[in-house]
């Protein structure tokens, strides 16, 4: 890590060229939250360059403040040594700064080539008329040129998100985008396709442009960045080069402190199936079926994960064990009896806990008190209530034993669950769940947007449902998060289960390539 | 053969629809760039009116005072689709609320009938109107395409344009493009460094134009005079429009000149003396009963992208949110 002195950077006579971007004392709030507080960022041309933090540490506020997006509340941009300001998206697009961000900046209905002209006004899309032959050529150039094979033609919609992000990336060629930032461009990726994106972006640097990959996973970082700039609570924290860095030091930069490894889980002996599915269906939520003949067993005390890029029926799958999807066809049978199809209440008496991706809209009614959360499922229960009358007191005092066994930061009992961070609803929201003594707990994407200590501790709490003999279903898109958790391992794909394994034998690169459909984006 | 009630019926169609085509045409901009108007009926009248008193007051001869009418007209929409524009885009207030709280303001029992009033403009007919006289009547007596399409006003052959002047400019222009990008996904098309509050702006206020030539295609053209609550419920019928035309602007030509022809075949059948049953009762419910179909198979085929509405299309956008 080197810090250049002031007449450095300004590029004096034989001093090194100034980095390509870089960015002083940037400060940026919003409501309650200081995003930014004086972060320190410098990229230098025809590096990849990782921007490393957990969820929350700022690296997103920080990289909409360099397209754009966001004005900083204090702060000062410099692009190749000059001061610059930016007022608009547009602005950043001019000094060829382009982003990828985390949720796609397209427009389904129009073509690739429409989404890559869309605001040019420089090259075929400039002119007033548009002319559609002459921007499809171009697309069809550029993705030639680049490997990034996608039709000019597709309309986006049409598209997997793999592709999709193709089209961002041809989006950014397509301008001559010097400066491209990527935000976890992975997380929509299989493990072979985010390879090929690693290569793609080796590729643009070695061409001079500067790469800003943003993450937070380590193993990443690691293999593609030249140095890594690590945030944490907003503040810049250091800066080292990846080749140096191991994952144990990062880790710990980022979290700031040691982190247990994640102790390898103890072997089980699995009890009877809590949940057996056969060739289950179901619909999306337009059109079509998301679940598409899906057979899966779950036995007391194991946890059987489902892995597979987002979108491919996992989310419904949970929907329709937690009954709250109707299954169209196939059995669903929980501790060997039928639950009622589209019916949460005869899934609940099951023994079905869920918790569900969607914290804030489906995990919790926001605006009701955490006590009242915390009773959501349980009311019913002559603990809770007496006929229709609800024994507040009782709910009350349960409130307060579970907030204190769970740990969870919150201001008190009565306080509305919205104003908990994303790990203390999340708590809530288990604390329910297990207080419920389930057979079976889906979890779907339990650790999405948690921070890694919050990370942690949902881990712990899913290892000890297991211990004590639980069947747990994870669904997850977090391949480590899998391999450290599960005893077998599913994977899903187009609504199916197409692969099995048990953990001690399963391969990432096999996992990744049936995620993929049983097909290597590297063999077209 | 130019008498005959099919020939009558399609040409007072295409006059009688030309209103609507223009409302639509307005209405579509306005919502290819995400904002829905239900104003239209309110700026229609309110174009109405004060085409009408131009024309009224104006003392120049016939081609300039049409000229400022129609001018007049427009930008009376235009003031009123301000308003909105300025309530839904930059206060991002509900769009239904506004556009109905507009059309009530300017509506049949409001602004337009009191400046009406005020104005004095009631039971006189036009100093001037938009006749037929574009072709030579050797033209107009052509058999069917006469009365049909060389027997119209300026303002019909005029709103011809203006369908093929918004068809090309949506599907052919980077302007085009910008505005379907912003009713579509204006997350994108901000990040792609367009100006998300200026497309929505433009496109109100060019829609807002649209209803108030609209309405001065009544009082200029079709009646030729001014009668409180004139548009009797047009704006509403061009909303309607863009939804059956799918947001396409050729479709909106065939969907206005249906209606218009609907509007047409009562009065004819009834001069004509045949009984086809309460034909003004059916006739005229016609396009109300259909709208109501076609909104329900809108929304329950879930095929509303396919359709072509814009994804947006209602929702304010705003930039700096987490």
């Amino acid at each position: 890590m080197t810090v250049q002195s002031e007449k450095d950077r300004r590029g004096a006579d034989g001093a090194p060229p100034p980095p390509a971007v870089e960015m002083r004392g940037i400060v940026k709030r919003f409501p309650g939250v200081l995003a930014n507080d004086r972060v320190d960022f410098e990229a230098a041309a025809g590096e990849v360059h990782a921007l490393l933090g957990e969820n929350g540490a700022g690296k997103s506020t920080l990289s909409n403040i360099l397209t754009g997006l966001y004005r900083p509340d204090a702060g000062e941009i410099f692009i190749d040594g000059e001061p610059v300001q930016f007022h608009s998206p547009r602005d950043a697009l001019d000094a060829r700064i382009f982003m990828v961000h985390q949720h796609f900046r397209l427009v389904e209905p129009f073509t690739v080539a429409e989404n890559v002209v869309l605001g040019d006004h420089r090259g075929e899309g400039r002119t007033f008329r548009l002319r559609h032959r002459a921007i499809e050529q171009r697309v069809a150039e550029l993705s030639k040129r680049y490997g990034l094979a996608v039709d000019p033609r597709a309309r986006v919609w049409q598209l997997s998100l793999g592709e999709q992000q193709r089209v961002e990336i041809l989006k950014a060629l397509y301008r001559e985008a010097r400066i491209l930032i990527l935000d976890e461009p992975t997380a929509v990726l299989t493990p072979q396709e985010a390879d090929v994106l690693f290569e793609t972006l080796r590729e643009m640097a070695a061409e001079g442009r500067t790469v800003v990959f943003i993450s937070h996973k380590l193993h990443e970082v690691k293999a593609v960045a030249d140095r890594v700039t690590v945030l944490r609570g907003g503040r810049s924290v250091a800066t080292v080069s990846a080749a140096d860095a191991t994952l144990r030091s990062l880790a710990s930069l980022m979290v700031g402190r040691e982190l247990d490894s994640g102790q390898p889980a103890r072997a089980r002996t699995p009890g009877e199936p809590v949940l057996e599915l056969t060739d289950v269906w179901s619909d999306a939520d337009r059109g079509d079926s998301a679940v598409r003949g899906a057979s899966l067993v779950v036995r007391g005390g194991e946890i059987v994960a489902v892995a597979g890029v987002a979108g491919n029926g996992q989310r419904e799958l949970a929907e329709t064990v937690a009954g709250m999807r109707r299954a169209t066809r196939g059995k669903i049978l929980v501790c060997g009896k039928a639950i009622r199809a589209g019916d949460p209440r005869s899934a609940i008496a099951a023994g079905v806990a869920y918790v569900p991706e969607d914290r804030l809209g489906t995990g919790v009614a926001p605006s009701l008190s955490i006590a009242s959360n915390l009773a959501l499922k349980g009311y019913r229960e002559r603990s809770s209530s007496h006929g229709p009358l609800l024994r507040i007191g009782r709910i009350r005092e349960h409130a307060v034993e579970l907030i204190q066994r769970y740990s969870i930061a919150a201001p008190g009992p009565g306080a509305p669950a919205r104003l908990l961070s994303g790990g203390n609803l999340q708590k809530v929201v288990l604390a329910r769940e297990f207080s419920g003594k389930p057979r079976l707990l889906i979890a779907a994407s339990p650790t999405r947007g948690l921070d890694v200590g919050a990370i942690e501790t949902v881990h712990a709490y899913l290892r000890e449902a297991a211990a004590d003999g639980v069947g747990v279903l994870l669904i997850s898109e977090d391949l480590d998060e899998i391999l450290l958790l599960a005893d077998r391992v599913a994977v899903m794909y187009e609504g199916a289960i197409v692969g099995e394994t048990s953990r001690e034998e399963a391969d990432v690169e096999e996992i990744g390539l049936l995620m993929a459909g049983g097909q290597d984006p590297r063999a077209d | 053969m130019n008498n005959s009630l099919l020939v009558v019926v399609l040409a007072s169609g295409v006059a009688y629809g030309t209103p609507l085509l223009y409302g639509a045409l307005g209405e579509l901009l306005a919502e290819r760039s995400g904002v829905l108007n239900l104003g239209v009926e309110g700026m229609m009248l309110v174009g109405a009116v004060m085409g009408f008193w131009t024309v009224q007051r104006l003392h120049a001869d016939t081609a300039l005072s049409l000229a400022a009418a129609v001018g007049v007209a427009a930008l009376a929409g235009m003031a009123m689709a301000a308003i909105h524009a300025f309530l839904v885009i930059t206060l991002r207030a509900s769009q239904i609320v506004s556009g109905l709280a507009l059309t009530i303001f300017a509506g049949a029992a409001g602004l337009s009938s009191y400046l009406g009033n005020d104005l004095n403009l009631a039971d006189n007919p036009a100093r001037h109107a938009f006749n037929a006289a574009v072709f030579p009547s050797s033209m107009q007596g052509w058999p069917i395409v006469g009365p049909i399409i060389f027997g119209q006003n300026v303002l019909v052959y005029a709103s011809w344009v203006c369908v093929v002047g918004v068809s090309l400019y949506l599907s052919r222009t980077r302007l085009g493009l910008n505005v379907r990008a912003v009713g579509e996904a204006p997350a994108s098309a901000d990040a792609m460094g367009i100006n998300v509050t200026a497309y929505r702006y433009a496109h109100t206020l060019a829609g807002g134009a649209f209803a108030g030539v609209a309405g001065a295609t009544f009082t200029l053209a079709i009646t030729p005079q001014w009668v409180s609550g004139i548009t009797g419920g047009a704006g509403w019928i061009a909303i309607a429009l863009v939804i059956f035309a799918f947001w396409r602007p050729a479709l909106c030509l065939v969907g206005a000149y249906f209606f218009g022809a609907l509007q047409a075949l009562s009065p004819q059948l009834q001069a004509r003396g045949i009984n086809l049953g309460p034909t003004e009762l059916w006739a005229n419910s016609l396009p109300y009963v259909m709208t109501v179909v076609v909104l329900v198979f809108v929304s329950a085929s879930g095929a509303r992208r396919r359709l072509g509405a814009p994804a947006s299309l209602g929702l304010p956008y705003v930039r700096e949110e987490r």
